[in-house]
């Protein structure tokens, strides 16, 4: 029961993170037609700058600085880079924020180096929350939590509530009367462009202390918003989050658990040894299966439903 | 014989000439083992350009088809080493061909029901799926070590053991020019057609009575029996194969690579193959940052160029038949010149903050092009600074020659076409 409730928290912390990345990556989607496959660089960079930042300002300020910052990186990324690209067609724009996507990392390395940079938690919140059993949980996560919550809930405001959030959605599925109508277009896809990287530069900045920050944070987490993205049904906000929650709890609860199909076989009376055929098979504990698990159903949920989950449409 | 037939079988021979007496050229052993590769390469980057280049599908995974052949061949030789059973080395990649088109088939079935994005999202799940199911399963995929294998097996026949690479790069030349004819003629049959038909517009194809999906499975499929012949070529030239061969950022370089060179022709993968490889071997023996540069030439091509360097190439046809060329020579030369100070500029800025960041081990000095360079004071990276800002400005200056020099010749062109 302990185990479980920890584990349910750390989940939902780690689901609520993959939110806010996968809520801008789904955004861009929607608007541009476009996988931003960069997306999780700029995550990335939100944690490398909220390193440098807060080496000099504290974690505080680097907080509200870095996100914008990003933002900003990602708004000019999408005006002078994915605006040029725009009319050689979709192939292009992918094949660009596949490039883009290298690039970065490639910069953090020239910038920062190869090693994890000493990006730590800031001392104000290192501290115990509360103890189920006799587990401490640890008050950042806690904080974690709260942060995602309230961006959530921005987000939401802000796309419902506030004329710019009715342009976007607008945008989404009418551009042309949108356009028709006299707002600036291109003007809102920089916006939202913008504004999703910095969603994934807030994230990078709690993230990045919380798990770690080193060059290959992006590829890692990178393919898992992917997974979640497209599980979650591309375009829908709310597919987004139930997948972000969902592949949350499979990542934390699968690495834990180490069983596997002799076990079953062996519980069942049946006892398997190393000579037996299919043993490599078999003996794969759901540990071990943990990193394919994410792939799997997603290739089962495009073949199947290639809309995804709450997604309406396939492009 | 027609004269274009006649021409296109002199540009095959002169091709065979080239893969024959290159080696013999270059004495040293980069060269050749840069050669290898380079045909390895070649006939990957060509199967890749079977599903970008001419169906029009954007794989993310195609080096799964590349790593599997290579790890089942691995799996063949070693068998055949313990003497399990005999095969000549000489036809081990068919065996990888085999085993890329079997995955192919299996895989091919799913994927390929989806075009467009879908597709390319498909690719990559079962590219990441693959990957990460090499630390699953270590029998197979030897863990984090790779199988290791030895190409020396079996009785040499007419004085061939493949021991020494010069006989290793014979036999991937051999396989690498069989490839290149087969993929060509591929082109040109009904299937290679209806390929870049499917390409071009899935619906008419309908229309006309053919099954784009059957097509894109077609295509796929022969794209995984040539992309598991490198493979196994991967096995007899490197001797060992790793879970890195069937990575995500294997099935990426093949795509840069085959971008770079240009999907919209025949050739232009073999471009890219030769010079990502070169630049791979060559660049990465002289900077660390290597990787940097390589990203932003990819950046540049997909934003300046999207027919990738044989567009560049084809563009220069029509005003060399026409004798023109001479014309855009000196605009060429200005912008050169201009872009040449500007790269000096970048490269200098990138290798002193790298030269800062990997810290007091090196010292202050770095020596750039033999110009000894003190990154701790600020004149050189003033100097860095301003050769870059000045290139740059100098270089979109100068485009307006180079702009000019065109209108030029292609208002002759025009002229000439319009007196014939």
């Amino acid at each position: 029961m302990e185990f479980f409730l920890v584990q349910l928290l750390n989940s939902l912390s780690y689901g609520l993170l993959l939110f806010m990345l996968s809520s801008g990556l789904t955004l861009i989607f929607s608007m541009m037609g476009v996988l931003n496959f960069a997306h999780a660089s700029f995550y990335m960079l939100g944690a490398y700058f909220a390193f440098q930042l807060s080496k000099y300002v504290g974690f505080w300020p680097a907080l509200a600085i870095a996100p914008v910052l990003v933002g900003l990186l990602g708004a000019l990324t999408e005006r002078w880079g994915l605006r040029t690209v725009h009319k050689y067609g979709h192939v292009a724009e992918l094949l660009f924020t596949f490039g883009l996507f290298y690039l970065i990392e490639e910069v953090v390395h020239l910038i920062w180096g190869r090693a994890p940079v000493d990006y730590r938690i800031p001392e104000s919140l290192n501290f115990t929350a509360f103890t189920i059993f006799s587990t401490q949980y640890p008050a950042y996560r806690v904080f974690m939590m709260l942060v995602s919550v309230a961006m959530l809930a921005a987000l939401y405001l802000v796309l419902t509530r506030t004329r710019i959030g009715m342009i976007i959605q607008a945008s989404l599925t009418h551009p042309y009367t949108v356009e028709a109508l006299g707002h600036n277009v291109p003007r809102v896809f920089m916006l939202v462009f913008g504004g999703g990287c910095a969603l994934a530069g807030l994230a990078g900045v709690i993230g990045g202390n919380a798990f770690v920050t080193e060059p290959g944070m992006a590829a890692a987490v990178g393919s898992i918003v992917f997974v979640v993205v497209v599980f979650g049904g591309m375009g829908s906000l709310t597919g987004a989050f139930v997948a972000s929650l969902f592949f949350g709890a499979v990542q934390t609860f699968s690495v834990a658990l180490d069983y596997s199909l002799a076990d079953l076989a062996a519980w069942l009376g049946l006892h398997l040894t190393p000579g037996s055929g299919l043993y490599d098979v078999l003996s794969i504990t759901i540990a071990q299966t943990a990193p394919v698990l994410p792939y799997l159903l997603m290739v089962l949920m495009l073949i199947f439903r290639p809309t995804g989950l709450l997604g309406t449409r396939e492009t | 014989m027609s004269p274009q037939l006649l021409g296109r079988l002199g540009l095959w021979a002169a091709t065979a000439a080239a893969m024959i007496v290159l080696p013999l050229a270059f004495e040293q052993g980069f060269a050749l083992s840069l050669l290898s590769q380079i045909g390895i390469a070649v006939i990957f980057a060509l199967s890749y350009n079977m599903l970008l280049g001419q169906t029009g599908m954007l794989s993310f995974g195609h080096a799964v088809y590349y790593g599997l052949g290579a790890f089942v061949s691995a799996h063949v030789l070693n068998a055949i080493g313990e003497g399990g059973f005999s095969l000549p080395v000489t036809l081990l990649p068919l065996v990888g061909g085999l085993a890329g088109l079997a995955f192919g088939i299996a895989f091919g079935y799913v994927t390929t029901r989806r075009s467009g994005t879908p597709f390319a999202m498909i690719s990559l799940g079962i590219a990441e799926m693959v990957a990460a199911c090499a630390l699953m399963f270590p029998g197979f995929f030897g863990g984090e070590g790779g199988i290791a294998t030895n190409r020396v097996v079996g009785e040499p026949w007419l004085g061939i053991s493949y021991g020494p690479q010069i006989q290793v790069y014979y036999l991937i030349a051999g396989w690498c020019f069989l490839c290149m004819i087969a993929m060509f003629a591929l082109t040109q049959t009904p299937l290679g057609r209806m390929a870049n038909a499917v390409r071009d517009n899935p619906e008419r194809v309908r229309f006309v009575g053919y099954n784009p999906v059957r097509v894109r499975y077609l295509m796929f499929c022969l794209a995984s029996f040539f992309a598991g012949i490198a493979g196994a070529l991967g096995t007899i030239n490197y001797e060992i194969v790793t879970a890195e061969n069937v990575g995500v950022v294997a099935s990426g370089s093949v795509l840069i690579m085959t971008f770079i060179g240009g999907v919209g022709h025949y050739f232009g993968p073999i471009i890219g193959a030769g010079l990502v490889s070169f630049l791979q071997s060559a660049l990465s023996t002289y900077t660390k940052a290597w990787l940097l540069y390589f990203g932003v030439f990819f950046i540049v091509m997909i934003m300046f160029a999207p027919g990738g360097i044989s567009s560049l190439i084809a563009v220069h046809g029509p005003p060399l038949r026409h004798r023109l060329l001479l014309r855009l020579v000196p605009s060429y030369a200005l912008s050169g010149a201009a872009l040449a100070l500007l790269l000096a500029g970048c490269i200098a800025l990138v290798e002193m903050t790298y030269h800062v960041e990997s810290g007091a081990e090196f010292g202050s000095e770095l020596a750039l092009f033999g110009i000894p360079l003190e990154v701790a004071t600020a004149q050189p990276w003033i100097a860095a600074a301003a050769a870059t800002g000045i290139g740059l400005a100098l270089f979109l200056a100068t485009l307006r020659f180079v702009r000019r020099a065109w209108a030029e010749v292609n208002a002759t062109l025009q002229a000439k076409e319009a007196e014939a």
